[in-house]
C-alpha cells in the first residue's frame, strides 16, 4: 500500500516536472507578459519530432538530441516572435486566442503532412531504461532522470532570473516596460530572447516527453489545457507558482488514473475549475 | 477589440435586406435541393453561432467551452426520443430546459474573473462534460454514440425524409423564430446594458447596473440557444456522438463566428455558411490542407482587421488611393 503510494507519488512528480518544463515558457508569456499563447504546445511538439527524427533517422546520441531539440524550438520561437507574436502583444485577448489557435491548426496540419497521423514510437536509450528498487519501491530510471533534470533546470532558471543582469532586465521589462526602456533596457529584445528561451524549453520538454505523453499531430491541442492550467492555477509570481501547480497537477493526474481509473481525467478538470473559482489570480499572485 | 455595434433602428420590423435574406433561405428547397442536408447543418451551426454571439459578441465573454450546452441539449433530445417519446418540439423544450439549467448553474463560475480565467473555466466545463459523456455509457452510449433514436413527424404531419426536406424546413423555422427573439433581446434595454458591460464593466457597475446578474441572464439565455441547436442536430441526424461536446466543436464554433463577424446579428449565420461550405469543398481535396488553410485564414483575420473581409478591402482601397494622391510623402 505504502510502496504503491510512493511509486505513484514518484511518477506523479516526474510527470509534473515534465509539465513544468514545457509550461515554464508559457509562464513567462502568459503569466508575466499577459499574452495568451495557445500555440505553446506546438513548440513542444516540434521538439518531440526533432527528437524522434534525430534519434531514429540520424542515429544521434540522446544527450546530443536534447540540446538540439532546445535549439531548434528556440529558433522557431525567435522567428515566429518576429513575424507574428510581437504584433499581438498589445492586442485584445480574443485576438491572441484566435491567432494562436490558427497557428496551432497550421502546426497540426504540417505535422500530419510530414510525419503522418500516427503515434511516433521511441526507444529510450539503454542507460536510461529499466527500473531500480529503492527501499522496496520500483522506480523507473527514465522518470528519475526527468525529475533530476527538472530540478537542475529549475535551479538554473531561478538563479538566472534572480541573480543575473539579464534576469533583472527581464523582471524590469515585465514590471514597468516604459521605465525599463527609459533606463536603456531594450525591452523588445529582452522579450524576444525570453520568448525564444521559453519555446526552447517547451521543445526540450516535448523531446523528453515523447516517452511519457506520446507524440502525434494532435499533441498541441491535447495538452494545451494542461499547460494553460499550470500557468493559470500557478499564478503570475515568477517560477514558484507554476512549479507547485505542475507538481500538484502531475501527482493528482497520475494518482487519479491509478486509483480511480473510471473517473480518470475528470478529477483534473474539476480541480482546475474549483481552484480557478476560489483563486482567480492563481495560487501565488503578485499583488 | 470587438467591433462596435452600429445603431439599429426599426426595432421589431425587418428591413428589406433582412427579409430577402430569409426569403432566400426559405427558397432553399428549390435553389439547392440536392444540398439540403448540408444546408440544415449550416442552419444548426448558425443557430449555435448565434448563441456564442450572445455570449462573446454582446456580453464580451471569451468562451472555448460552448459545446458543453450544445451537447447537453443534444443528449437531452436524444435520450428523450430513445425513451419512446419522439415528438420533436417537446424534445426541443426539454433540451432548452436542460441546457438552460446547466448554463445557469455554470454561469456563476464563468462570470467571475477576467478573460484568461473565463477562458479556462469555460474550457474546463466543456472538457468535464465531455469526460462525463464518455464515462456515463449507460445513458450516452459512450464512444459508440446514441443510436436508435425514433422521431415522430413534425406537427404530426411531416415525417423526416431521406432527402432532408423536412429536416431543413424544421431547422429553418426554429432558427428563424429564435433569431427574431434574439434580435428583439439585443436591441432591448437589456441588450444595450450588456453591450455597455462588454465595453466598460466598471462604469456600468458605477451607473448602478447589476453587472453579474445581467451576465448570468445572458449566459443562461445563450445556453438555451445552444441546447436547442444541439437538439436540432440530434433530431435531424437521429444520432448523438460524444463529438457534440468536443473541444474542437467549441473552437470551430468560435472560428465560424469570427469569420462572420461578432456582434452583428447575422455574423453567426453567415460565418457558419462560409465555414461549412468551404469545409465541404476543401476537405474533399485533402483534410490536412483544410486545417492548414483554416489556421492561416484565422491569423490573417486577426492581422488584417477583425471587421471582416469587406472592411479589410475598404481599408486597402483607401490606403491605395492616398498613396496615389501623395506619391512624394512616402519615406
Amino acid at each position: 500500500m505504502i510502496t504503491s503510494f510512493l511509486g505513484v507519488l514518484f511518477d506523479g512528480l516526474a510527470y509534473g516536472m515534465l509539465l513544468f518544463l514545457i509550461s515554464v515558457g508559457l509562464a513567462v508569456t502568459l503569466g508575466l507578459m499577459n499574452f495568451i499563447n495557445l500555440a505553446h504546445g506546438a513548440f513542444a511538439m516540434l521538439g518531440g519530432y526533432v527528437c524522434v527524427l534525430a534519434l531514429q533517422r540520424w542515429d544521434l546520441p540522446f544527450l546530443v538530441v536534447l540540446p538540439l531539440a532546445f535549439v531548434i524550438s528556440a529558433l522557431a520561437g525567435l522567428l515566429l516572435e518576429r513575424v507574428l507574436y510581437r504584433h499581438l502583444y498589445r492586442r485584445s485577448h480574443l485576438d491572441q486566442v484566435l491567432a494562436t489557435i490558427g497557428l496551432t491548426f497550421m502546426a497540426i496540419a504540417a505535422a500530419s503532412y510530414f510525419f503522418g497521423p500516427m503515434q511516433q514510437p521511441l526507444q529510450v536509450p539503454r542507460f536510461l531504461s529499466g527500473q531500480v528498487t529503492v527501499l522496496g519501491v520500483d522506480l523507473n530510471i527514465y522518470r528519475g532522470f526527468l525529475l533530476a533534470l527538472g530540478v537542475a533546470l529549475t535551479v538554473a532558471l531561478t538563479l538566472a532570473l534572480e541573480h543575473t543582469r539579464f534576469g533583472a532586465s527581464v523582471r524590469a521589462a515585465v514590471d514597468r516596460p516604459r521605465v525599463a526602456e527609459a533606463l536603456g533596457i531594450r525591452v523588445g529584445l529582452v522579450f524576444q530572447i525570453t520568448f525564444a528561451v521559453g519555446c526552447g524549453l517547451a521543445g526540450l520538454g516535448g523531446a523528453l516527453g515523447v516517452q511519457v505523453l506520446g507524440l502525434d499531430p494532435g499533441f498541441p491541442l491535447k495538452f494545451i489545457v494542461y499547460f494553460l492550467l499550470v500557468v493559470a492555477v500557478g499564478g503570475s509570481s515568477g517560477l514558484k507558482g507554476p512549479l507547485y501547480a505542475a507538481l500538484l497537477l502531475g501527482v493528482f493526474d497520475v494518482a487519479g488514473k491509478y486509483y480511480v481509473p473510471q473517473i480518470g481525467a475528470f478529477i483534473i478538470y474539476a480541480m482546475m475549475i474549483i481552484l480557478l473559482v476560489l483563486r482567480p489570480q492563481g495560487l501565488i499572485s503578485r499583488k | 477589440m470587438i467591433p462596435k455595434t452600429p445603431p439599429q433602428t426599426a426595432v421589431g420590423r425587418l428591413p428589406v435586406a433582412e427579409i430577402v435574406f430569409w426569403l432566400v433561405l426559405a427558397a432553399g428547397f428549390w435553389l439547392w435541393p440536392s444540398y439540403l442536408p448540408l444546408a440544415s447543418q449550416v442552419l444548426i451551426a448558425g443557430l449555435f453561432a448565434l448563441s456564442l454571439d450572445l455570449v462573446l459578441g454582446y456580453a464580451g465573454i471569451v468562451s472555448l467551452g460552448h459545446a458543453a450546452y450544445f451537447g447537453v441539449g443534444a443528449y437531452a433530445a436524444g435520450v428523450l426520443s430513445r425513451q419512446g417519446w419522439g415528438e420533436p418540439f417537446s424534445g426541443l423544450l426539454l433540451a432548452a430546459l436542460c441546457a438552460g439549467v446547466t448554463g445557469f448553474i455554470t454561469s456563476f463560475l464563468v462570470v467571475r474573473g477576467k478573460d484568461l480565467t473565463r477562458l479556462m473555466v469555460t474550457t474546463g466545463i466543456g472538457l468535464l462534460l465531455f469526460e462525463l459523456a464518455n464515462r456515463l455509457t449507460d445513458i450516452t452510449g459512450g464512444n459508440d454514440g446514441l443510436i436508435g433514436m425514433q422521431m415522430k413527424p413534425v406537427l404530426g404531419a411531416f415525417s423526416f425524409d431521406m432527402y432532408g426536406k423536412v429536416a431543413y424546413g424544421y431547422s429553418l423555422a426554429v432558427t428563424f423564430v429564435l433569431f427574431l427573439l434574439m434580435r428583439r433581446v439585443v436591441n432591448s434595454p437589456f441588450g444595450l446594458s450588456l453591450r455597455g458591460i462588454r465595453d466598460n464593466p466598471g462604469r456600468m457597475l458605477a451607473l448602478g447596473y447589476p453587472v453579474h446578474r445581467r451576465l448570468i441572464a445572458m449566459y443562461t439565455l445563450a445556453s438555451v440557444y445552444a441546447g436547442i441547436a444541439g437538439a436540432l442536430l440530434a433530431q435531424t441526424t437521429q444520432f448523438v456522438g460524444t463529438d457534440v461536446l468536443s473541444f474542437s466543436r467549441s473552437a470551430e464554433l468560435m472560428v465560424m463566428l469570427i469569420v462572420g463577424g461578432t456582434g452583428m446579428l447575422y455574423g453567426g449565420l453567415v460565418g457558419a455558411a462560409v465555414f461549412l461550405v468551404a469545409h465541404e469543398y476543401l476537405s474533399d481535396i485533402n483534410p490536412t490542407y483544410w486545417e492548414f488553410w483554416l489556421g492561416a485564414f484565422l491569423i490573417a483575420i486577426v492581422m488584417f482587421g477583425r471587421d471582416g473581409v469587406l472592411g479589410a478591402c475598404l481599408r486597402l482601397a483607401r490606403a491605395w488611393r492616398r498613396r496615389i494622391a501623395k506619391p512624394a510623402a512616402a519615406p
